[in-house]
């Protein structure tokens, strides 16, 4: 909630090698025409907001009837919202909810693209366990894009999920 | 049972951590790795302040867990099968391998994906579907690499440790249909594994996972893992079975928030794992429309029974304490010779099969009991004091036996005491001048005495006791 959660969140995200881009309501519908310039087609999950797509200029999808090998074209973006953030672990959850969709659409494409505002993100993970609304949903915590250290134990990014993850934040309300 | 389980030592570890000694690659390999590993989870755990009362915290959890194991699995199974899951009881390897296959035949398939599961490793599960027609296909990296290998896991948390990134890019060549890269950068390596399991995942029907935790309030499984193979094994196929030992059981939800923080710090290293999916019963439209749990006992209410050794059953697999070994560091996780290897394996498969299975009663001497493990623990379980517990109640040859019988006989009277220390400080005597050379330490002894100097230097009786040197002093 306060100034400083959001920037730790940021911070943390970010050492992820997540592409993390803080930005204002004005600037959103812009920043994410550009984020996902390069897609061959967006994915959107059910309740995304329209001020999201004003500007996108790509091809959108309904997630709710896409087939995952669909999901699996080449080019493919998803964006979505999330349900909370974690700042400690720069940590986003997703709980099925409006604007996230069923877990394969965040899973099956190779880029990623969530917007978070600051009033959902909480300090820690045990914050985060209570404040679920309701943690029999099926949760999906992600941090930073699909990664393996199985070679050498060294942090590789990019194997069976989006290979890239771009966090869009929002300022606290005033 | 006609298999032996694949937690049974079939070598005694010392003639297995001999053979592993000459391998040089292997030490190579493993000393890397686990100096990386040890350097990047001490600079994540320095950045939590109050590590120490989380790990206490963790460890009253899992002994309170351990404590009422059979209420907690019946309400886990009511909160499932309330939220649509149908759960399964097993009491040892053959019964859950037997539900695994019955439940896989009953879709009509001959090959499912699998995530990483230390539960279905140490049951034998890929063999038991393998005898009965079923491909179980392994889509986590390492385990990849270790399946096309035809080799068995040497590590908890990276089964392929042991390889280096040539050994890896020379197997994909060999084994892998459609692999041509001839870099062995790790994310050459890791794409190569995208492009080959992507298929496979879109065709699969049945996915077979284990758990991290398992939450009894709520019936919820948690899964932990990085590269989003889990997520894609828990979410694109049919039918999911999850094979969940009853020691992974949290009581509340809420306890999985120290959980989640103790977890991948301990184990990768890392804040938190890329993903973590955490998934209660079946949700229409989301992910898979069956969810079969088994429970799996397998030797864990009996070792819920043993006073000192039942706080094993508080690991979380981590693997932290595979990572800071000397043992484990130098020897590999194959000279244990279970799917458990290391220091936590040195005390968990002599107890999953108690000490008289092939030779698990010599794992419990796989330490020099520095208590390097115990101090990484996150769950706070004192290795070192189940090990010495262990060696204590474990079988002994009879020489062993006898001799301490006799000791115990001697040391219960002190005249009897008295005369066996002043007949070694006589025999002592002319030894006492030919190893003046070495500081009055016994080299090298005749057998059976040779078995300790073989390794180590024998200490002499001294020239005097403490007890005549008092009478002498002050006695006059």
């Amino acid at each position: 909630m306060t100034p400083e959660l959001s920037a730790l969140f940021a911070a943390r995200a970010g050492d992820y090698r997540a592409g993390v881009h803080p930005c204002t309501p004005a600037e959103l519908p812009d920043l994410l025409a550009t984020l996902l310039a390069g897609a061959s087609g967006v994915v959107l999950p059910a309740g995304t907001p329209p001020e999201w797509t004003a500007r996108l200029g790509r091809p959108t999808l309904s997630g709710d009837t896409l087939t995952a090998a669909q999901l699996d074209a080449p080019g493919l973006a998803v964006l979505t919202g999330c349900a909370l953030a974690v700042a400690e672990t720069g940590t986003l959850v997703l709980d099925g909810g409006v604007a996230q969709g069923r877990r394969l659409l965040t899973l099956v494409p190779d880029h990623h693209v969530c917007v978070v505002r600051a009033a959902q993100i909480v300090a820690d993970v045990p914050d985060l366990v209570i404040a679920l609304p309701d943690p029999t949903r099926p949760l999906t915590m992600i941090s930073g894009p699909s990664a393996t250290s199985d070679i050498e134990l060294n942090r590789v990014e990019g194997v069976h999920g989006p290979r890239r993850l771009d966090i869009v934040c929002l300022p606290p309300h005033r | 049972m006609s298999r032996q389980l694949p937690i049974v030592a079939v070598t005694p570890f010392p003639r297995a951590a001999a053979g592993a000694l000459r391998d040089a690659q292997l030490r190579a390999n493993l000393g890397r790795a686990t100096r990386t590993i040890r350097d990047k989870r001490a600079a994540v755990v320095a950045e939590v302040p109050d590590w120490d009362r989380l790990r206490d915290r963790a460890a009253r959890v899992k002994d309170d867990v351990i404590d009422r194991l059979p209420e907690l699995v019946a309400q886990f199974a009511r909160a499932a099968t309330a939220a649509g899951a149908t759960v399964h009881h097993a009491v040892d390897a053959a019964a859950a391998n037997t539900v695994v296959t019955e439940l896989v035949r009953a879709q009509g398939v001959d090959r499912v994906v699998k995530v990483k599961s230390m539960a279905t490793q140490e049951i034998g599960l890929n063999e038991a579907l393998a005898a009965a027609g079923v491909t179980a296909v392994e889509t986590d990296l390492a385990e990849l690499i270790v399946q096309l290998a035809d080799d068995t896991p040497s590590h908890i948390l990276v089964p392929a440790i042991h390889y280096n990134r040539g050994q890896i890019r020379e197997l994909f060549a060999r084994r892998m249909p459609g692999f041509h890269a001839d870099s062995d950068d790790p994310a050459v390596l890791a794409g190569a594994a995208r492009e080959y399991l992507r298929r496979t995942f879109l065709a699969a029907r049945v996915a077979i996972c284990g758990a991290n935790f398992a939450v009894a309030e709520t019936g919820s499984l948690v899964v932990v893992e990085s590269e989003g193979n889990g997520r894609m094994c828990l979410t694109l196929p049919d039918t999911l079975i999850a094979v969940v030992g009853v020691e992974k059981l949290l009581p509340r939800f809420a306890d999985l928030g120290d959980f989640l923080r103790l977890l991948p710090r301990s184990s990768t290293g890392e804040r938190m794992n890329p993903y973590t999916s955490i998934f209660t019963g079946v949700t229409p439209g989301d992910g898979p429309r069956r969810l079969h749990v088994v429970l799996l006992d397998n030797g864990r209410r009996r070792m819920a029974a043993d006073p000192v050794g039942r706080a094993a059953l508080r690991c979380i697999r981590c693997s932290a304490c595979l990572n800071v070994c000397p043992v484990y560091e130098r020897v590999g996780g194959h000279a244990y010779g279970s799917v458990y290897p290391g220091p936590i394996g040195a005390i968990l498969s002599p107890q999953l099969t108690g000490q008289d299975a092939g030779h698990n009663a010599t794992l419990p001497y796989a330490s020099t009991l520095c208590g390097a493990c115990y101090d990484v623990c996150p769950v706070k379980i004192d290795i070192p004091a189940i090990l010495v517990h262990l060696r204590q109640t474990g079988p002994k040859p009879a020489a062993e036996r006898a001799a301490m019988a006799w000791l115990a006989w001697t040391m219960r009277d002190r005249r009897r005491w008295r005369a066996a220390l002043r007949t070694a400080r006589a025999g002592g005597r002319p030894l006492r001048v030919l190893t003046r050379r070495h500081g009055g330490r016994l080299r090298r002894a005749p057998w059976p005495l040779s078995a300790w100097t073989a390794h180590r230097d024998a200490p002499l009786p001294a020239a005097e006791s403490f007890r005549d040197w008092w009478h002498r002093t002050h006695d006059s």
